[in-house]
């Protein structure tokens, strides 16, 4: 060991003596609560009326602010905007109200914990703590009296009572899982069906015109929905959930998939919008790589190549609803999707 | 009694006794003040993580009802004409109107509404801190398990809450939630469909749900959660609080100030200053400004959709999980949604059941009353940083496509980086938490043995330096020896007295091996023993 | 506040060679554009395509040709139109400077009159869509709630619900529309730069392009007001997770440290 140990412990040793009594039998013994030693305010009266004034400051700016907060309240009208460096433009009465609330609830907790860190005893001070477990006689007792309870109910000795009143406990909370088969019809084939079916044409969402196959342009995007269906249709949210349709147009040779140029017209090709992740409507659509993505969950769709999932968590491809152009030169539906959009589920298969 | 005395005491006594008095006699409040009004509490910042919680409880609770008072839980759908223009004449439900003049027409209602959102932010943030201290201190031993169970509970709640609370305004951000949570509950096998059509009352979004959503956030879970807070406290109280060790504070006491007035004052006053705090921040910092972000519709989004901080890291597992899909017999196992779900409930139940796991590898009945430093429980710690580098790792999954934008990386880099490190992290993080653990623990042995280095360097008669070592005092010594070190379990010998072969559960080999990992040599460093110290404090064994 | 969200997007690390930049802007175009129409003074228009000719010979020949025909460094310009010209070059993003996942948007080197002849001399290698008039592209009378429905349809995908701009695949991103001149906006929907897919006039129309932009302008513009307070960048729940946590988890525990501290105590005489 080295020397600079033995000086340590030298020194350790003189301390020890030099407090005598203190050496105690176990070196690191618990000494005891170290003896209290007075604040500032405790032996200082100038300083404790420092104190008190500053909590009675505290508290004055508190009420002061609760009346601002008041007269903010009638000043501004509730649509005003100011500009504030660095926030911007903001509301007035959000601002004015929120600070001054937060400025009078503040001061009343600043001012009472400095009241009880400066004013009021800081001696410290010490609970015993009793086991929490019951002592054998305590728990004798109640044994005992159960036993007593029991006996004298004859919830023993009569089993026919038991068993029926168990059953009939265990029972009756059915009545209420009955009654929530009302929250919603069963599913059926819901989930495989969407409003697309054969001759119907392709709303663009943007005009709510038929859109017709020399509107579509190479490396642009359009959305469209079933004919028939109106935004303010009661219906409309559940059956766009479903319906909603991505449109672009690829050259007819960078397809990379047979049955996709076929359902496609002249390069046009229709896919959900809903993604088969979660059903978030996905459109993040590169127009030079063809790849498409899900701002939720960054599943990654090659349209390019059936839709196919090159990237992120969707299992399977957008499913692709097969288009033509109708007699008067708009595209249709040529049926309605053949597997169903969305997200997948157990019955899906 | 003698009615003379009777009416002498009510003549004499204040009004405020003459109150109490009249409480008494009904309530028997004297008794349960005897016992609680000077009870004492420990000071220590960190004691007041769960007065964060607790106090933006309450705060959300009464901006809360405030806010019903304005809100209209319905998708019926009406065209808006309030005072917001970028919104005039679209079509949007009740809901997200009336959330909207909540923010514009209201006077003081996006104040309110700012204040309970982030009040919620805080709350969940505080819990997850507080239960970290918790589960860091090894508060969690016995007699605090169902304690423990009971802050768990509050904390799953309180995301479930905040889920149907956001969802409430039913505008694109948080309808794009309710859409995932859709799309995740049809994954689950054969029921999935059912519970869909059942919780929505038909096909998504169909009519029901914000309704639906209000009940629960409103009424049935705050009112779980209410409860589970009120059990809480008590059995805080009940329990008495935990200390750290130090002089004069041992297993079978406790060391504080009063309530009264102390902890009135200061509990009371910290009430206030949390209100305060989140108050000045609601009127400064914008959260969830619905008005930008548009009425739901399914067949639009916005980049960036995510949810709040609590369920980031469900939306991280869901985010990075690979889409595995199994068809057979003309059903489909979507796992790559189901994974995650399973995932986000087995997390939450690791920890949950930790205590009980601890308890089980220790086999100590005892009640622990005074807290571990973390360094003194090397593999607890260590574990448990390992379980925050994951659900940290999986939150970096949740904002992959915030993180790549404005730190200029590819999402796919992130996503393959999330996928790794949320294997590899945990596990770099309980190597590198325990060795820094074994660390600290040498150097407080050091510090025990040898004392404090004091920055004094001295030049010993022969030419050497070196530097002067403080002696500890009595408290320091007391303070950072005082914790307890378990023997590693032994199997014991193979045979009885009796030279039977001793059967011996799997369940008890793990234990042992279990045992072995925690408290084994190098697993833990022993503490600095008496005798150790005598020798050098008594200059043997020198040169 | 918005200056300070400007400067979060900077030029983008290298990733990816720049062969991907400009790929086909606009220049599959050509097939729906509309007929160039009979210039009225052809002497003015003949002096500009020179200059532009020369301009282009110095600033981007070595890239896309000296015919504009394309090189392997950079796509034919043939039918691009002028309108891509003014995008690129007026919002800086042509030139390129260095490869990339993606061209940032930077200083714009060149004055508008020179942008002008470039696109005359570009636009007069092939028929493309043409840069919009002011009265095309002026948010003036615009339906602004209607542009915001058509935005969160067509552009939130990509660019976020107020045009903070998101991430796309492999480094790549849709860039923040703010301070974006309502000029560059239309022709970015005219257009189609880089990844971004066009949304041609047959499809959505000028009144929808500019109700589009109305909308833009009027929730990501200088004036436009933050009623809660600071945005906190607009980017929604991550950024308010990150703030609550730090400075409002932060600041309580500050104050609970200084509640739960002990007074000091005098010092001993």
């Amino acid at each position: 060991m080295s020397s600079q140990e033995i000086s340590e412990a030298e020194s350790l040793r003189h301390e020890q003596d030099a407090h005598g009594t203190e050496v105690a039998e176990h070196p690191f013994a618990d000494p005891g609560l170290p003896p209290h030693k007075p604040r500032k305010q405790d032996i200082d009266e100038r300083a404790a009326r420092r104190s008190e004034r500053a909590v009675a400051l505290l508290f004055t700016v508190s009420m002061l602010a609760t009346i601002g907060f008041i007269a903010s309240f009638v000043i501004f009208p509730v649509d005003k905007i100011i500009y504030v460096w660095p926030l911007g433009h903001v509301s007035a009465t959000n601002l004015s109200l929120g600070l001054t609330l937060g400025i009078a609830l503040f001061c009343i907790g600043a001012g009472a914990v400095h009241w009880g860190r400066t004013l009021m005893s800081d001696e410290e001070m010490v609970d015993e703590r009793h086991a929490v477990a019951a002592t054998p006689e305590v728990k004798a007792k109640v044994m005992a009296d159960f036993a007593d309870g029991a006996r004298e109910s004859a919830i023993g000795r009569r089993p026919l009572i038991r068993n029926t009143m168990f059953g009939a406990l265990a029972m009756v909370p059915l009545s209420g899982v009955v009654l929530l088969r009302e929250l919603g019809p069963l599913p059926e084939d819901k989930l495989r069906k969407t409003l697309w079916s054969k001759g119907k044409q392709l709303i663009n969402m943007n005009t709510n015109e038929p859109l017709r196959p020399e509107d579509v342009a190479v490396g642009s995007l359009t959305f469209a929905k079933p004919e028939g269906l109106e935004e303010h249709a009661e219906d409309f949210n559940n059956q766009i959930a479903k319906a909603a349709l991505m449109i672009v147009r690829i050259q007819p040779d960078d397809i990379k998939d047979r049955r996709q140029l076929e359902w496609s017209h002249d390069g046009i090709v229709a896919f959900s919008k809903i993604c088969t992740h979660v059903g978030c409507p996905i459109s993040l659509y590169e127009q030079q790589t063809h790849h498409v993505l899900c701002p939720c969950h960054q599943s990654t769709f090659d349209l390019s190549d059936g839709a196919r999932v090159i990237f992120g968590p969707a299992g399977h491809p957008l499913p692709q609803l097969r288009i033509g152009v109708n007699d008067k030169g708009y595209l249709e539906a040529l049926g309605d999707f053949d597997v169903p959009v969305g997200p997948a589920f157990w019955e899906r298969g | 009694m003698s009615t003379t005395t009777a009416t002498e005491t009510k003549r004499k006594a204040p009004a405020g006794e003459r109150v109490a008095d009249w409480a008494d006699g009904r309530l028997g409040i004297y008794s349960l003040a005897k016992a609680n009004m000077r009870k004492i509490f420990p000071d220590h910042w960190s004691f007041m993580l769960g007065e964060i919680c607790l106090y933006s409880f309450l705060i959300i609770i009464l901006t809360g009802v405030y806010l019903t008072l304005f809100f209209h839980p319905s998708m019926n759908e009406v065209e808006y004409s309030g005072s917001y223009v970028p919104m005039q004449g679209i079509r949007m439900t009740e809901a997200y109107a009336s959330t909207l003049d909540i923010s514009f027409d209201v006077r003081g209602g996006l104040l309110i509404r700012q204040i309970h959102h982030w009040a919620a932010v805080i709350f969940l943030a505080g819990m997850f801190v507080h239960m970290m201290r918790v589960f860091f201190t090894g508060a969690f031993r016995k007699p605090r398990e169902i304690n423990w169970l009971f802050g768990f509970l509050l904390f799953v709640l309180g995301m479930f809450t905040g889920f149907t609370g956001y969802s409430l305004p039913d505008d694109l951000l948080s309808g794009t939630g309710v859409r995932f949570t859709q799309g995740a509950i049809l994954s689950v096998p054969i029921v999935g469909t059912y519970i869909s059509m059942f919780l929505f009352g038909g096909e998504f979004p169909g009519h029901d749900i914000i309704a639906r959503f209000y009940s629960i956030h409103i009424l049935l879970l705050p009112g779980i959660m209410l409860g589970l807070v009120v059990a809480h406290l008590i059995l805080v109280i009940y329990h008495k609080h935990t200390q750290f060790a130090g002089p004069g504070r041992t297993n079978k006491n406790v060391v504080g100030m009063p309530l009264l007035p102390v902890y009135m004052a200061k509990a009371g006053g910290f009430f206030f200053l949390v209100f305060g705090v989140i108050a000045v921040i609601a009127a400064l910092f914008t959260i969830n400004p619905i008005w930008a972000l548009g009425p739901y519709r399914p067949d639009q989004v916005s980049t960036g959709a995510q949810p709040d901080w609590y369920m980031g890291f469900a939306e991280g597992l869901i985010r990075v999980m690979p889409g595995w899909e199994i068809n057979l017999w003309g059903h489909t196992l979507v796992l790559g949604v189901f994974i995650p779900l399973v995932v986000f409930g087995l997390v939450l139940a690791a920890i949950a059941l930790y205590p009980f796991i601890e308890s089980w590898i220790t086999g100590d009945k005892r009640e622990h009353h005074i807290l571990d430093r973390p360094r003194n429980a090397p593999t607890r710690t260590a574990l448990g940083v390992a379980w925050v580098t994951s659900y940290m790792v999986m939150l970096i999954g949740g904002g992959n496509d915030i993180f790549a934008t404005h730190f200029h990386l590819s999402i796919n880099s992130i996503t393959w980086f999330v996928r790794i490190f949320y294997f590899l992290g945990p596990v770099l993080a309980f190597i590198v938490t325990k060795r820094i653990c074994l660390g600290l623990q040498r150097r407080d042995r050091d510090k025990v043995l040898h004392g404090r280095e004091s920055g004094i360097i001295k030049r010993l008669p022969h030419g050497e330096f070196v530097e002067v070592h403080e002696p500890l005092s009595q408290a320091q010594l007391h303070s950072l020896t005082a914790h307890e070190q378990y023997k590693p379990a032994h199997l014991g010998p193979v045979t009885d007295e009796n030279g039977v072969k001793r059967k011996l559960t799997r369940g008890e080999k793990l234990r042992v091996k279990l045992s072995k990992g925690y408290f084994a040599d190098g697993n833990q460093i022993p503490k600095a023993t008496a005798e150790e110290y005598k020798e050098i404090s008594e200059g043997h064994g020198h040169h | 506040m918005k200056k300070l969200s400007a400067r979060r997007r900077h030029p983008l690390a290298a990733v990816v060679v720049l062969l991907l930049a400009l790929a086909a802007t606009g220049g599959l175009y050509a097939a729906f554009a509309p007929a160039d129409k009979a210039q009225a003074d052809e002497t003015a228009q003949s002096l500009a395509i020179e200059e532009g000719k020369k301009l282009y010979a110095v600033g981007c020949a070595s890239c896309h040709g000296t015919g504009g025909q394309g090189t392997s460094d950079g796509p034919s310009l043939v039918g691009v139109g002028s309108a891509a010209v003014d995008f690129q070059v007026g919002t800086g993003r042509m030139p390129a400077q260095q490869p990339g996942a993606q061209v940032p948007r930077k200083k714009n080197i060149y004055s508008q009159a020179q942008i002008d002849q470039l696109a005359a001399y570009v636009a007069s290698l092939g028929a493309g869509p043409i840069a919009p008039t002011e009265k095309q592209y002026s948010p003036e009378g615009a339906d602004i709630a209607r542009g915001g429905d058509l935005f969160r349809t067509n552009c939130a995908q990509c660019h976020n619900f107020t045009g903070e701009g998101g991430a796309l695949t492999k480094g790549k991103y849709a860039p923040s529309l703010e301070g974006v001149s309502e000029k560059h906006l239309y022709e970015a929907m005219q257009t189609g730069p880089q990844n971004m897919p066009s949304f041609p006039d047959t499809t959505m129309p000028e009144k929808e392009k500019k109700d589009i932009i109305a909308y833009i302008k009027s929730v990501n513009g200088d004036e436009t007001p933050t009623p809660g307070g600071f945005a906190l960048g607009g980017l929604g729940p991550v950024s308010e997770g990150l703030f609550g946590w730090i400075f409002g988890l932060g600041a309580l525990i500050a104050v609970a440290i200084w509640v739960a501290a002990h007074t000091a105590k005098a010092k001993k005489s």
